[in-house]
């Protein structure tokens, strides 16, 4: 069985200090969603209340229809991967896998067969006699995820399971977690503060911040349209610059130069904006056509890129990212012009707080 | 030719150290040991080889059986701290208890006064004419059970000793990871069926640690047997009595009484050796347990069992000191308060005040310059030799303290090197005694200094002993001196050493509580004891000023 979860005005507090205000979410079943936030964002703090080891201060969490608010932590059927695995140090990884299976007092039978499932699943079978700290990271992890899954639970959690790992175990694990996912088809929710991590594996992302969901979407929706400045500037890199929008004729005015943005809507006749545009997403050209007159402050080569930071008149400046060519035209000093894919390039408005361009 | 030979054998101020450290140890405590096996194996008139002094003490029940005695009361006393002291700790660490802060200064105050005045204290609560138990059987009818025995022993030793498995245990749970615990949780595991399963086995290796300590200072103990034990007769007692018979003593035969309980307390110590380093896991906390709040019964349960078990052990303690401010008529307590008793204390046993400050005093800045040296040298300059040297100074830790004593005696009772008597062999038997404990703190103390540091006095000229008293004694200062407070807080409190050394001239504030209580001068006995605790309330604040928040080893 699987299951959606409801979280309906999640209130929690510590003391005097409020962590999550009001937070109301959907997970839907089988899903694969991520948590993503800054630290100290209360995504870890919401991953734990669904656990149960955070109370919930106000509004209720549901599994389907059930409230779980008040149910113990042992009742609620989930399986948890914790930041450092937590794994018993002294048990066996097989001791550690069957640890749940004992405590629901399942028939021998199935406990062996189970967790030897599992362990091949995992792939860790070999392993079922060491002890733990004999262990490497990426083995531990997959005792962790054995066992949080040999128990069949309803709901899958885990805490930035990825973090202690180092970078190609990271991505090695990153793909099993989202293949097990699959495979076993389990709700499962994911908490992570690395936004690359959070776009590969998830169906749907929820970025965090201040314990207040900034938006809710798919990892192609939020890196496109970013609900506002701050998830804009969190998911992938930016640049903002200062415009104005004109309702006349929808065009956006930047340092003189004008030049249509198509969807965008607002209620003034002009407003002052920011304007979000990904550095891949500029042109430069040596020779004038149509673009913004502007001039190469500096450049770094990164191999498979080559970052330009270009000043813009009116004091603004950008970077910008081009595929590195064998002989490059651009140098420090030199003048180009900027066009911009404009309908890749999103306008908020100047408190960073909505996002007026068109969903597409 | 000679700097050569140095250079070769790579000779510098600290193999001076060394060699000096070990020279004084070979002279106070190997040789001494050395005598007190010979004593034990030779017969005196004829100077011939002989096993009759262990023969003499297996084949009479009179004797075999105060070990036996000793082994049955430590047993059950090291299980009871352990059944106490854990969940106590456990529950310290994982739930909110109102007043936790107070309560946990109680646990080391109770746990830093002498045994003895622990069992004297319930002797006048519980004793044949203690307070409550006369207040039973005269309003209530009821007659209390006897406390004296194995019971009084069992009950004074578990509620003094509790706390060493509370420390080591509150330390222990330190380094569980809370993650275990909520792992544990949601996968069915919870309650007392989690603590059996996850939190026990990780902390074992620390309770058979904690509970060594409790045996051997349980087995060790002298006062309490002495003033409670009446038929029970422990090990210590036994050696002291034969030692110090006034029949006249019987030194070979005390030597061997000896020499059977340094090799009992170090198979014990090797056992648990082995014991606890077969199951130790390494840990790295990243979330501490942290404390949450109880609800209801369980609420009720956890703060009922703290208050009893703490009220209990620092009960003693209270009732001295409200006995200190009754009125005495001779050797009785009479309806009235008064200082009649502090004044008599100060009168008549004031040097006992001098000298408790001055013995350990003495004794404390030695420790701290030989734990200070010691630790550096197996810290720092590990070889064969300062090796020895470490091995060497934990030998005392095994050596019950009235072995001390006997020991010390036996050897230096005599010229060349009389020294019975002196203030001088009661500083040496308290320095053995204690500086393994102040060098096992000093070198945990030393590991955190990185070596880089001093390396960079001696790359910028500075010599390699003002590199040490200048650079890396000052960055130890605070950890030694927190150590030291410790040590003074024991030695102030200690008697079983004490008691065999001492003369007129050299009797310690422990010593003369001890022989107030044999007179029956109860009053004195309770000032003198209000007055050491005061001395130790003192020094354990001091101890929290200058340690920070440093944890408190023992």
């Amino acid at each position: 069985m699987s299951v959606n979860i409801s979280i309906r005005n999640a209130v929690k507090r510590y003391g005097e200090n409020t962590i999550i205000p009001d937070l109301s979410l959907e997970i839907r079943d089988k899903e694969f969603f991520t948590l993503l936030g800054p630290s100290g964002c209360g995504k870890t703090t919401l991953l734990r209340m669904i656990a149960g080891f955070n109370t919930i201060e106000g509004g209720e969490l549901y599994f389907n229809a059930t409230c779980i608010n008040n149910m113990e932590i042992s009742k609620r059927n989930i399986g948890m991967v914790f930041q450092n695995y937590a794994i018993f140090p002294h048990y066996t990884v097989q001791q550690n896998v069957e640890f749940g299976l004992k405590n629901r007092k399942l028939p021998k039978e199935r406990i062996k067969a189970d967790t030897r499932e599992f362990l091949e699943l995992m792939q860790i079978l070999e392993y079922k006699d060491r002890m733990p700290e004999r262990l490497s990271g990426g083995q531990q992890q997959r005792v962790a995820l054995a066992r949080a899954l040999v128990i069949k639970p309803d709901v899958l959690l885990m805490d930035e399971p990825l973090s202690n790992l180092d970078a190609k175990l990271r991505l090695e694990m990153r793909q099993v977690i989202r293949n097990l996912q699959r495979e076993v088809g389990i709700t499962t929710v994911y908490v992570t503060h690395d936004q690359e991590e959070a776009m590969a594996i998830s169906d749907r992302i929820a970025v965090m911040k201040d314990g207040i969901i900034q938006h809710v979407g798919t990892p192609r929706e939020i890196y496109h349209r970013p609900a506002n400045i701050f998830v804009a500037s969190f998911i992938g890199r930016t640049n903002f610059l200062e415009a104005v929008f004109r309702k006349a004729d929808g065009n956006i005015l930047l340092g003189g130069h004008e030049f249509s943005v198509p969807g965008v809507s607002s209620d003034d006749d002009e407003e002052p904006v920011v304007l979000s545009i990904r550095p891949e997403d500029f042109t430069m050209a040596k020779t004038d056509s149509g673009g913004i007159r502007s001039t190469i402050r500096d450049s770094i080569f990164l191999g498979l890129n080559t970052h330009f930071i270009v000043n813009l008149p009116g004091d603004q400046s950008v970077e910008i990212i081009h595929e590195s060519q064998m002989d490059s035209n651009f140098k420090p000093g030199d003048t180009v012009y900027l066009t911009v894919k404009a309908d890749k390039i999103n306008v908020f408005s100047r408190d960073g707080k909505r996002n007026l361009s068109r969903e597409n | 030719m000679k700097t050569d030979v140095l250079r070769k054998l790579k000779l510098d101020i600290w193999s001076l150290v060394t060699l000096g450290v070990l020279v004084l140890y070979g002279l106070f405590l190997i040789y001494p040991l050395f005598n007190l096996l010979i004593q034990a194996v030779v017969d005196k008139k004829t100077g011939q080889f002989t096993l009759d002094y262990f023969i003499k003490f297996f084949s009479k029940p009179y004797y075999f059986n105060t070990l036996l005695n000793s082994f049955k009361v430590t047993l059950a006393v090291t299980v009871l701290t352990v059944m106490l002291g854990t969940p106590l700790a456990y529950f310290f660490a994982r739930f909110e208890i109102r007043g936790k802060g107070f309560l946990r200064i109680l646990i080391i105050l109770s746990s830093m006064s002498a045994p003895f005045i622990g069992a004297y204290s319930w002797i006048l609560l519980l004793g044949r004419s203690g307070v409550i138990t006369l207040f039973l059987r005269n309003t209530l009818g009821i007659q209390f059970p006897s406390i004296y025995g194995f019971t009084g022993i069992l009950v004074v030793l578990t509620l003094q000793l509790y706390p060493l498995i509370f420390l080591y245990v509150t330390g222990a749970l330190k380094n569980v990871d809370n993650s275990l615990l909520e792992a544990a949780d949601n996968l069915g595991c919870s309650g007392f069926r989690r603590f059996r399963m996850i939190v026990i086995p990780l902390i074992l290796p620390t309770l058979f640690a904690g509970g060594l300590l409790v045996f051997m200072r349980a087995l060790a103990d002298f006062g309490t047997p002495m003033l409670i034990g009446e038929g029970f007769r422990t090990f210590p007692v036994t050696i002291f009595n034969e030692f110090i018979s006034e029949l006249g003593g019987d030194d070979g035969f005390a030597a061997a009484i000896s020499i059977i309980a340094i090799i009992i307390t170090t198979f014990v110590f090797l056992i648990q050796r082995y014991l606890s380093t077969r199951k130790v896991f390494s840990m790295n906390s990243m979330n501490k347990i942290r404390p949450l709040k109880a609800r209801g019964i369980t609420n009720v349960m956890i703060h009922l069992y703290s208050y009893i078990v703490i009220g209990l052990s620092i009960m003693p303690q209270v009732y001295i000191f409200y006995t200190s401010f009754k009125k005495v008529q001779g050797t009785t307590f009479v309806p009235g308060y008064s200082f009649g008793s502090y004044e008599m204390a100060f009168n008549r046993v004031g040097r006992a005040i001098t000298n408790t400050l001055l013995i350990p005093g003495i004794s404390l800045v030695v420790i701290v310059f030989f734990a200070a040296l010691i630790a550096y040298i197996t810290v720092r300059r590990r070889n064969i030799f300062t090796g020895t040297a470490d091995a060497i100074s934990m030998v005392p830790y095994i050596i019950p303290g009235s072995v001390v004593g006997i020991t010390l005696l036996i050897a230096f009772n005599k010229p060349p090197v009389l020294l019975s008597g002196t203030i001088l062999i009661m500083v040496i038997g308290l320095v053995l005694r204690r500086l393994p404990y102040t060098i096992r703190s000093s070198v945990a103390v030393l590991q955190q200094i990185p070596m880089n540091i001093e390396e960079a006095a001696l790359s910028l000229g500075s010599s390699k002993i003002k590199a040490f008293y200048k650079i890396t004694m000052p960055m130890m200062a605070a950890g030694l001196v927190a150590g030291a407070i410790l040590s003074w807080v024991t030695m102030i409190s200690e008697l079983a050493t004490a008691i065999l050394l001492y003369v007129g001239r050299t009797k310690t504030l422990t010593v003369e509580i001890y022989t107030q209580i044999i007179r029956g001068n109860y009053g004195i006995a309770a000032a003198l004891s209000t007055i050491l605790a005061f001395l130790t309330v003192i020094s354990l604040l001091v101890f929290n000023k200058v340690s920070g928040n440093r944890e408190l080893s023992l």
